[in-house]
């Protein structure tokens, strides 16, 4: 794991084609301008954990089934 | 939706697990009692299953646009090729069962091999109201 230091308008590249600008510091928030190739998947943590979280929540119990039946008013 | 009748029963491989369940890689699709509602069943876990549906049958307006490298990773060479399921949530405590629009599973018909991708596109998210959606639409479901 690299750990470095960043000032606004600064740069890091990572590999030839991926480059992270340091846009603008402000408090506790900081805004990162990514330019990545259309491949390279690039998503917040909190969208990685939302998706974990949805299929552990939505691991079916016996009863699923039965519950969205009732639902549906079958 | 001849293509999802085309992989019931059948072996699908999901090399990278699902999200969460990523030491879990062999699945079955098998018809539920309640169509058009269908189970991803791990093949490895018994006490493991999904509720999953096609989403264009509920959400109309649903498109996704995966990106290149996960469709690489599955072969998938033509979008004939590409089946995609959502995951549904059903609440224990009687709240809505919701749809998983921002979470599909694409699965590649020619060589059942599947993934879950995540969409980037922020019009949908892990939890779509479904029975709304089908009341509304006065459904077929």
């Amino acid at each position: 794991m690299l750990i470095l230091s960043r000032k606004t308008n600064e740069k890091i590249k990572i590999g030839n084609e991926i480059t992270i600008s340091i846009i603008e510091i402000r408090g506790d928030q900081v805004k990162i301008g990514i330019e990545a190739p259309k491949d390279v998947k690039v998503f917040r943590q909190e969208v990685f954990n939302a998706i974990q979280n949805e299929n552990r929540e939505a691991a079916a119990s016996e009863d699923s089934l039965q519950s969205l039946s009732t639902m549906l008013g079958k | 939706m001849s293509g999802i009748v085309d992989l019931k029963e059948k072996k699908l491989v999901v090399e990278q697990g699902l999200f969460g369940f990523e030491t879990i890689t062999e699945y079955k699709l098998t018809e539920s009692e309640l169509p058009p509602f269908l189970w991803l069943q791990s093949a490895q876990e018994k006490s493991l299953a999904f509720l999953v549906v096609d989403p264009f049958i509920i959400f109309p307006d649903y498109e996704l646009d995966i990106d290149d490298e996960s469709l690489h990773t599955i072969d998938i060479t033509s979008p004939s090729d590409v089946i995609v399921l959502t995951i549904l949530t059903i609440p224990r405590d009687g709240k809505d069962v919701t749809a998983n629009l921002q979470g599909p599973v694409i699965i590649n018909k020619k060589n059942n091999k599947g993934m879950q991708v995540i969409l980037a596109d922020s019009r949908w998210t892990t939890k779509h109201p479904v029975l709304d959606q089908i009341k509304s639409r006065g459904s077929q479901c």
